[in-house]
């Protein structure tokens, strides 16, 4: 092919530019607000894009107890113990559908993609958790999400592609179905694993319109704290926030707030980020 | 598996059985089943709404912009990347436009308001030029281009995943034969690229269509009561509004069996389309 001329050439640097300026910048800006102090905040107009004198204050009186503190302890159990309930339903189920005659695999199969494409519906799943007696336990918050469709045929796609002769070989090994799973299937998928406990993990770090309509409000996790205290603009200090002896300026401290709701995800990002394009493709091709 | 076929019956299946209660005055002291039948009551009144109609007009509204300016973002940005001859610039830039898609709506929704508000990022620097300040948060005019940008910045991104594999798998040889046909980059992106990716946009097109009427529950929720149900009110926060906050149980149940309908024709009618043009489309 011919070299592409200059003018194309500097079109395209310019927009990607532009495209990683408008991801990034927003961050940047979260970041060194939640690290000013309260004088340069208010001395800027609410926002600072570089911080003269960095202090970690916002955090500390966060941190030091009151209601994020809480949050966030809700939100780590919850993101640990929901992960790792819908891995394992997730998995075994994927398996037992990736397995020709297990278990009635192709009907099973349908009627979980019947739920994909016709969902049921809010208030039904409301009324559901109601009736279950579920109200302001942690149950309702994992229970009705449990499986997630796409993470199970992205499982089941990737289990499919495991070569039956390895199966074979170890079904004349005398190893069961349980064993098969626990010493070959399991090794040989970590890549697919990463990516849907990724998934989930996200999903119920970031949960937070079922703890609003569930929950009381002591038991909420951290991004429906976020949702009341910087988006609905409520003031921190009006609630169990002051008892931790709030200084901080307002701004410094919602900042703050975003920054530790987003932080873990960005911290395992990077690790991931690697199996993402094979995980999805995996599962958006088979479906 | 039993856990997992278990929790597909109760919370799909057992819901949509629950969704009787569409035709039913729920009474929430005698629970779901002990509730008198209403027939098509609700449905009725829902029709005669116009609240109802509000939230379907505003739905669709967003829903073609979207349609207009959010389906082909992810395309246009992977073919951007595509095109990028450095391969260490092609996977940085990949990683940062996935990222957003991981940030939950209540983060996206707060980093706009930072950066868009009377005293966000935008219009302080604005003012601080001397120039006009722009009213975009709380300002209803605004607000449904508003929805979409902030789906194009949280998603796009993680959309080129599907675009760029499908460009990938574009035969290179059939690019080298057209150069040597003397077609130019764009007649090679027109008879090449495009034709080679037209079953998956098909295809993502169809899903798109089924979805057509939820337009972003969370984001349209969070955002709702800066400007007002009159503007801000879709077919999910009308559930909402009415079904949980309102406790007009039945109601709302109606309106949520109504979306569901419309999607899954949608669907089918889109599948059906498709077969008739060629296309493998999500279903045989």
């Amino acid at each position: 092919m011919e070299k592409p001329r200059f003018a194309t050439k500097a079109a395209k640097g310019v927009a990607v530019l532009v495209v990683l300026g408008l991801v990034l910048i927003p961050f940047l800006v979260i970041i060194s607000t939640s690290l000013a102090s309260n004088r340069e905040v208010v001395d800027n107009g609410g926002w600072v894009l570089w911080p003269s004198d960095p202090t970690l204050r916002a955090y500390r009186n966060i941190l030091e107890g009151g209601i994020v503190t809480k949050a966030l302890g809700v939100s780590v159990g919850l993101t640990v113990v929901g992960t790792l309930f819908s891995l394992a339903c997730t998995t075994f189920l994927a398996y037992a559908l990736a397995r020709p005659g297990v278990f009635g695999g192709k009907p099973v199969l349908l009627l979980i993609l019947f739920t994909f494409l016709f969902p049921p519906g809010m208030i039904p799943a409301f009324l559901l958790v109601k009736g279950m007696g579920m109200l302001d336990t942690y149950a309702a918050l994992v229970a009705p999400v449990l499986i997630n469709v796409f993470n199970l045929i992205v499982l089941r796609g990737f289990f499919q592609g495991i070569p039956e002769e390895l199966y074979e070989a170890a079904r004349l090994d005398g190893a069961g179905d349980w064993q098969i799973l626990w010493r070959i299937v399991l090794p040989l998928s970590k890549a697919a694993l990463a990516v849907v406990s990724l998934f989930y993990a996200v999903s119920y770090w970031n949960a937070w319109f079922h703890a609003s309509i569930y929950m009381e409000s002591d038991h909420w996790p951290l991004s429906q704290v976020l949702r009341t205290y910087v988006i609905g603009g409520s003031q921190i200090a009006d609630t169990g926030l002051s008892e931790a002896g709030m200084v901080s300026a307002p701004q410094t401290t919602q900042m703050a707030v975003l920054v530790i709701a987003t932080v873990p995800i960005l911290l395992v990002y990077p690790f991931l980020q690697k199996y993402f394009t094979k995980g999805v493709l995996t599962g958006a091709i088979k479906s | 598996m039993v856990p997992g076929i278990a929790y597909f019956l109760v919370f799909h299946y057992g819901a949509f059985i629950a969704n009787a209660v569409a035709f039913k005055e729920y009474v929430p002291f005698d629970g779901l089943w002990a509730s008198p039948w209403v027939g098509t009551e609700n449905f009725s009144r829902m029709f005669g709404d116009p609240d109802f109609w509000h939230a379907t007009w505003n739905t669709l509204f967003i829903a073609v912009l979207q349609l207009a300016f959010f389906f082909p973002a992810p395309l246009a940005l992977a073919l951007l990347l595509h095109s990028l001859t450095s391969d260490l610039l092609r996977r940085f830039t990949q990683s940062v436009i996935y990222l957003p898609h991981f940030l939950s709506w209540v983060v996206v929704v707060a980093l706009f308001q930072q950066v868009l508000s009377d005293t966000g990022l935008l219009n302080t620097f604005l003012s601080d030029s001397g120039l006009h300040t722009v009213d975009i948060i709380g300002n209803p005019e605004a607000y449904k281009p508003l929805v979409v940008i902030e789906v194009i910045w949280k998603d796009a991104g993680w959309g080129t995943i599907i675009f760029l594999a499908a460009l990938m798998q574009v035969d290179e040889q059939q690019y080298e034969a057209a150069a040597i046909d003397g077609a130019g980059p764009w007649r090679r992106f027109w008879h090449v690229t495009l034709p080679s990716i037209r079953p998956i946009i098909i295809l993502l097109l169809i899903m798109r269509l089924g979805d057509i009427l939820s337009v972003g529950f969370e984001q349209m929720l969070l955002q709702r009561q800066s400007v007002g149900p009159e503007v801000g009110e879709v077919l999910d926060t009308f559930v909402f509004w009415q079904g949980i906050v309102g406790g007009d149980t039945g109601y709302a149940a109606a309106a949520g069996l109504f979306k569901g309908v419309v999607g899954a024709v949608l669907v089918f009618t889109a599948n059906r389309v498709a077969h008739r043009l060629g296309e493998q489309g999500v279903y045989k």
